[in-house]
């Protein structure tokens, strides 16, 4: 079990992690989630002992990383794909890591048998691709065939294949009954590989629960309707507890949006009963990104401001009367 | 044993230490050739043993250089992160590679020396090449000691310094223009100049040494130290810069 209490690592002004507590249950796959720049690499970090936190501290099975005897054997990281010398071959590149932890030289073949490399085990690690150097990575994490595993971004930059290979992997070693923290910034990916999640953004936990029960939150149903009496509607609902919001949608004119967890039969029926026209009724599920960015909307920490919808005042370009796409209209 | 052999395997699992040891060795006693083959008619009997030893010098930089790249590409390449995670025990890995490349550098100092002095030995026939000083052993045996020490003092300085081009501007200009600029100052500049490390590294070696036909001056600046505790100086440079490099290592994110 990994367990950080009140983990803070600062930057001289900058906060990267911000009083962080949170564990990592044993024997399951736990997504660590959050934007690009939430603090997730530098918690990893501080897992693994090489940055020492601000303040707080972080144990696995209850001892600091760096009180850790052959660490290896306890717990497997991948946080950088590229952290291997491009002159070394993939084969040296585990032995050396074997032989820091005293375990046997099979067990080097055993991980390159484990992620499929062992025919270009001997060529230079800098002539891998993407896929390879991660699968290199990982064979690097099960070395020393921890009950642990740490997995930055594993996903990053892979074509499908490697995607769908990683995912298997991920579900393999749960399996296995081993604990894996795999951080992401990708809630579709983390649906469909991890059982619990953690949620940072800047710094800060945002949430720990189990998978399930986090998507159901962020992806809470909306009823939409259209009717000519919006008024008289909403006033039946309102004595029905239900909360709604009146929205003016473009080319539909006033719509009334229904909130919570209900079916579209209870709105058709309460408007039956009243005599209330509908011209639409329909169930809106929310996206999983769009909920997650939701959540953690407030927390990313550079937005990408609509600087480029004001392209046209700052004269870029020249006065040809061209209209800047979706720039505000001039009269001219 | 163990943190050894992790050393060993990646200071040999990459081709640019093997080329670094030759191009010493080659330097060494390729330019004890020119120094004595061009030594003809009567100049050839002034030839010593000392002076076969002059490009011995040069090699030394270029294993400070493999010393310093052993760290730096650690850094460069990430793999020291890969390493403190294998071994969380940063001080103890550290000092490790210290031993492993230390010790290589000795070894390549003890071949570039008696390769060099094999070479003045074929090439000048007449002169008298015996050594038979103790001046002359400790010079032929003393490079496997500075050989070590320059490694032990280019690795601390690759540790404090983490990159390699900055490492390496800082291992040549500090024996080369540092030193050897310090006379240029008034009053203080030769006494500052007798406390440097590679003046007594250099005392060590060269100190009450027979130049021969490369003449007294030949020997360098010369110290208050006699040779033994020059050495022992330039020993206690290399280690004290190790001490706090290995301390610094420790403490600061990886």
């Amino acid at each position: 079990m990994i367990e950080a209490k009140g983990l803070t690592k600062r930057y001289g002004a900058t906060v990267a992690v911000d009083n962080l507590s949170f564990e990592v249950k044993p024997g399951k796959v736990t997504g660590f989630l959050g934007p690009n720049g939430a603090g997730k690499s530098t918690t990893m970090r501080m897992i693994l002992g090489l940055d020492t936190p601000t303040s707080g501290d972080v144990r696995i099975d209850g001892q600091h990383y760096r009180d850790l005897r052959q660490p290896l054997t306890k717990i497997g990281a991948l946080l950088d794909a590229k952290w291997v010398h491009p002159n070394r071959s993939a084969r040296a590149h585990l032995a050396w890591m074997a032989a820091s932890n005293k375990l046997p030289k099979s067990s080097v073949d055993q991980a390159l048998e484990m992620v499929g490399l062992t025919s270009v085990a001997n060529k230079r690690a800098g002539a891998y691709s993407l896929g390879m150097s991660q699968r290199l990575g990982i064979a690097g994490a099960l070395l020393g065939d921890p009950e642990i595993l740490l997995f930055d971004e594993p996903v990053n930059g892979l074509d499908p294949e490697g995607i769908l290979w990683i995912r298997n992997f991920m579900h393999r070693l749960a399996g296995e009954g081993r604990t894996v923290l795999v951080s992401s910034h990708l809630l579709s990916e983390m649906a469909q590989t991890a059982e619990e999640l953690i949620v940072i953004g800047r710094g800060r936990l945002i949430a720990q629960s189990s998978t399930q029960e986090f998507v159901d939150r962020a992806s809470g149903t909306t009823i939409k309707v259209r009717t000519p009496q919006l008024d008289q509607l909403a006033g039946v609902l309102h004595q029905q507890q239900l909360v709604t919001r009146i929205e003016d949608v473009e080319r539909e004119g006033k719509v009334l949006f229904v909130e919570g967890d209900l079916t579209t039969d209870q709105i058709g029926e309460a408007a039956a009963a009243h005599g209330i026209v509908l011209h639409e009724l329909t169930l809106q599920r929310g996206s999983l990104e769009q909920a997650f960015m939701q959540m953690t909307g407030d927390s990313v920490q550079y937005h990408a401001h609509d600087e480029l919808a004001h392209v046209g005042d700052v004269n870029l370009m020249p006065p040809t009367g061209v209209e800047v796409a979706s720039g505000p209209k001039e009269d001219n | 044993m163990s943190l050894i052999t992790v050393e060993r395997i990646k200071l040999f699992s990459t081709r640019s230490p093997w080329w670094c040891m030759i191009i010493a060795a080659v330097l060494s006693i390729g330019l004890a050739a020119l120094a004595t083959g061009f030594a003809t008619g009567p100049q050839e009997a002034e030839v010593t043993p000392a002076m076969t030893q002059f490009g011995v010098g040069l090699g030394q930089m270029v294993i400070m250089v493999m010393a310093a790249l052993a760290v730096t590409t650690e850094y460069r390449f990430g793999t020291i992160r890969t390493s403190f995670q294998a071994v969380p025990q940063r001080a103890a890995l550290l000092l490790n590679k210290t031993i492993v490349v230390a010790a290589l550098a000795a070894v390549v100092g003890l071949t570039a020396s008696w390769g060099s002095w094999a070479i003045g030995n074929l090439l000048a026939p007449t002169a008298d090449m015996a050594i038979n000083t103790s001046a002359e052993w400790r010079l032929m045996f003393g490079q496997a000691f500075v050989y070590a020490l320059s490694a032990i003092f280019a690795i601390a300085i690759g540790i404090l310094i983490r990159q390699s081009a900055g490492a390496i501007a800082i291992l040549i200009l500090w024996p080369l223009l540092v030193e050897s600029l310090l006379p240029l100052i008034p009053k203080i500049g030769d006494d500052l100049q007798k406390w440097t490390p590679f003046t007594n590294a250099n005392q060590f070696l060269n100190g009450e040494q027979d130049m021969g036909l490369a003449g007294a001056e030949a020997a360098g600046a010369s110290t208050a130290l006699s040779p033994w505790w020059a050495l022992a100086y330039y020993a206690a440079w290399a280690i004290g810069v190790l001490v706090i490099a290995l301390v610094t290592a420790s403490k600061r994110d990886a």
